[in-house]
């Protein structure tokens, strides 16, 4: 079908479209910074380029959107008129407003939306042209009304980033009295509701003389991850205005687009290097001739042409090998694409703030597992907010301190002993360990904060209790979400840790295992059944004596380790598996980590060590608690992978229950 | 979703393919269309927390399969497998699980017309996973509706999701 077709040409068109918006982008905060003139043609092409596309392939709207940014552009370009601010900020809240037609092009929704209708008449006016109607004055009609209709959309991955829709709705609520009436149009049937998602959306009516500004403040910490339009409500508008034109507030905008962004991130096609096709195309050649020559034992095997078969097949588990090597790679991107969406959010955030911030990014052609990499990002994005907001202090009070006014956010990429290694670091004040101490005891989280190292301190950041905390004390907020930072990283099967010296600054290291497909396992033995332990999570294995163990009241049994107690993880308990041993000195210990703690797994024995291919159970059945997924091992049976983090969780449940 | 089965669409009057397998001596049918392949029993890798009636999970050339007891899944007793016992591998809304049965033995052609709703004959078999009975000659042949065999899935989903919901307090 031809309609398939144009369909497909859509799809490369979209996506090389992204591709130019981003150079576009990263184009004009280059500028902004003085970069050359050869920018501007940069730019120039990039946004003909798209217009020309949009047209082709069936965008009107997007053309027409685009024809309006490349004739500004083009009066720049002709020397018509000089580059200043304010034209590097239309432009990029332009190219915003292209990333959002693209995602409703794909989601095949309306494309212009009251936001690319007003941007569009700014470029108009800038050019001094008669605008459409919502231009200009219309901007600026509803800053004060004495109602509002609030749209609010959450993305679904809002709660993820720390941020509870019910805190914002209160806060509203503290501005006057709320109407509200839950948007249940993209709430998805039980069996596909992952809880920890935010499906619903509110549409809110606030009844208060107040000003956008205020309302717009309470969605400060939401920006991009959520969908939000602010509009006095059509009587109650205090001037009056020629058009009742939907002006969303500048917040809401650049969160939609660049919220929208985050959520197309997950692209269905990869594009790989040619080079990269082509030394796999050669391997497979080489498999195939190893093949025919092993075909050769087939028939009339003689035994004198044994070497020659051992040769071939040595020769062949080289293949196998290179080949999954090279296949892998393919998967494999640089880590530039998630990098390069920081210089924008530096900027907003910065001059949101009024703090000074130079970005460093380092390593940004390390490569990634493209599943991990398009996880890694919102992880990212909260760090690095969190370092501007947190971490860095008002250019004054860097000055009284002896620092340079504009303070360092360093992003570096690297590997590490078969890890990659992300680092988000800067040179601002750095933990201040009293607040933290204070605020942990605040939660009971401890008891005193006596004798904790600095390592200590840190970690307390990333427990539970701390996302809870009330996002207005300025120095506990440091801890706000980062629990679920913490979870995003270690559900890729990674750690995150934090480095901190009071007054230098702080060092977040996040290390991710370099795939999600293969890992090395230990497979351990529970009854008739075998079960792959991750390597990652192992610290060691022991056997113990009856006498090493000891009960505490409710069950629960603790060996000695090294000094310290750890709790025993029976697996044939947690899993219900048949024919285990059951006395402890019998089996086996395997002293493994996850979620921050340390547990001793109890197992009948270990039976050796392999690469799993991880395939994912959820994909014909459903996530099983403490189990990542399963694996194919030799003779063609399945076995399962433990997920540590989770069964410690099951286990801490159980006990709880 | 192609389910030309549909009894409320009598427009369509071509027949619908059914394989009908045997269990429990009585005669049941799967719309073909959602049968992927037919194996003879192997072993399966148990699960954890899985509900009764899932046996656990094969190899289906790469990919991880679940594998539920259809007499389980009815409340009958469990049987020895025999040589005649087989996995349906079905597919529903691109999920794929293997269906356990005594043996299969026919395909049917079904038209519309032939269908009837499943009275409520207080058997065994509870109702819901039926969407209706024919007779072929003198055999009564009742038609699985095999989205619903994995179910009640929200019942499940709910039991999977709670605990998970649960964990950051259990924890703290």
């Amino acid at each position: 079908m031809s309609n398939a077709g144009l369909a497909q040409f859509q799809q490369v068109f979209i996506e090389e479209s992204l591709e130019g918006l981003d150079t576009m982008e990263s184009s004009l905060l280059a500028l902004d910074e003085g970069g050359d003139g050869e920018l501007v043609h940069t730019i120039f092409r990039a946004a003909h380029s798209i217009k020309g596309g949009a047209a082709t392939f069936g965008f009107p709207e997007m053309a027409s959107f685009t024809h309006e940014a490349e004739s500004l552009l083009d009066e720049v370009r002709g020397g018509k008129r000089a580059i200043d601010k304010p034209i590097v900020e239309l432009l990029l809240r332009s190219v915003d407003c292209l990333r959002g037609m693209f995602d409703r092009a794909r989601a095949g929704q309306p494309l212009n939306d009251a936001v690319s209708d007003g941007v569009r008449g700014e470029l108009a006016a800038m050019m001094g042209r008669e605008a459409p109607a919502q231009a200009g004055p219309a901007r600026r009609a509803g800053d004060q009304a004495e109602a509002w209709m609030i749209r609010f959309q959450p993305h679904a991955g809002m709660l993820a980033g720390g941020n509870d829709p019910l805190r914002l709705i209160r806060e509203l609520a503290g501005l006057g009295e709320l109407s509200i009436e839950a948007d249940l149009s993209r709430l998805p049937s039980l069996d596909k509701l992952d809880p920890s998602e935010c499906h619903l959306g509110w549409n809110i009516e606030l009844k208060a003389p107040v000003k956008r500004e205020d309302i717009a403040a309470v969605f400060d910490w939401v920006e991009g991850e959520c969908e939000l339009s602010i509009e006095p409500k059509p009587s109650t508008v205090v001037t009056p205005v020629a058009a009742a034109a939907p002006a969303p507030a500048n917040i809401a905008d650049a969160a939609a687009a660049r919220g929208t962004r985050e959520a197309s991130a997950e692209s269905s096609s990869v594009r790989v290097a040619i080079d990269k096709i082509d030394s796999m195309i050669n391997l497979v050649g080489e498999l195939v001739i190893t093949q025919s020559m092993l075909d050769t034992f087939r028939e009339d095997f003689d035994p004198a042409r044994l070497p020659l078969l051992q040769q071939g097949l040595i020769q062949l588990a080289r293949h196998a090998r290179e080949l999954q090597e090279s296949v892998m790679g393919i998967r494999m991107l640089p880590i530039a694409s998630v990098f390069n969406r920081f210089p924008r959010l530096v900027r907003d955030l910065s001059q949101k703030l009024g703090k000074q911030v130079k970005l460093e990014l380092h390593g940004e052609q390390t490569e990634l597992d493209k599943t991990v990499l398009e996880k890694i990002g919102d992880p990212m994005v909260h760090l690095v907010r969190n370092a501007i907001d947190h971490g860095l202090e008002m250019p004054d009070k860097r000055r009284a301190a002896g620092k340079h006014e504009m303070g360092t956010l360093k992003l570096d990429a690297f590997h590490r002993g078969g890890n990659i290694v992300v680092e988000v670091s800067d040179d601002g004040a750095g933990l201040n360990r009293e607040a933290i101490v204070n605020k942990a005891i605040e939660r009971g989280l401890i008891a005193s904060g006596e004798g904790l190292s600095e390592e200590a301190v840190g970690e307390l950041i990333f427990q539970p209790g701390f996302s809870t905390a009330a996002v207005t004390t300025d120095l506990s907020g440091r801890g706000v979400g980062m629990d679920v930072v913490r979870r995003n990283v270690s559900d890729l099967g990674g750690t995150v840790t934090i480095r901190s010296k009071p007054g230098q600054g702080s060092v977040f290291t996040i290390t991710l295992p370099l795939t999600l497909a293969i890992i090395d396992g230990l497979t351990a033995a529970v009854g008739e059944e075998r079960y792959i332990v991750p390597l990652v999570s192992i610290v060691e294995s022991v056997q113990l004596k009856p006498e090493a163990l000891k009960t505490v009241v409710g069950g629960g049994e603790l060996f000695r380790f090294r000094g310290e107690y750890l709790p025993v993880l029976r697996l044939h308990e947690l899993f219900g598996c048949d024919g285990a041993k059951r006395s402890i000195e019998e089996g086996l210990l395997i002293v493994v980590e996850g979620d921050g703690s340390r547990v001793g797994l109890f197992v009948d024995g270990l039976v050796g060590q392999q690469q799993a291919v991880v395939k994912s159970l959820e994909a014909n059945y459903r996530r099983v608690q403490g189990v990542s997924g399963a694996t194919i091992l030799a003779d063609g049976a399945v076995a399962l992978i433990v997920d540590i983090a989770g069964l410690v969780r099951l286990h801490s449940r159980r006990k709880a229950a | 979703m192609n389910h030309p089965a549909n009894p409320a669409a009598p427009e369509t009057a071509t027949a619908v393919q059914y394989l009908t397998v045997n269990l429990a001596h009585e005669e049941y049918a799967i719309d073909i269309l959602a049968v992927r392949e037919i194996r003879g029993w192997t072993p399966v890798t148990r699960i954890p927390q899985a509900p009764h009636y899932v046996l656990g999970v094969l190899n289906l050339r790469g990919a991880i399969v679940p594998v539920l007891d259809l007499r389980l899944r009815f409340g009958l007793a469990r049987e020895e497998y025999t040589a005649t016992t087989v996995t349906v591998i079905v597919t529903v809304a691109e999920r794929l699980f293997g269906v356990i049965v005594d043996a299969v033995s026919d395909v049917l052609d079904v038209r519309p017309d032939q269908l009837r709703p499943v009275p409520d004959m207080g058997t065994t078999v509870d109702t819901e996973y039926l969407k209706g009975l024919t007779a072929i000659e003198d055999r009564m042949v009742l038609l699985l509706d095999v989205d619903k065999l994995l179910q009640p899935q929200d019942a499940q989903m709910l039991e999977a999701a709670l605990p998970a919901a649960n964990d950051v307090k259990a924890v703290a």
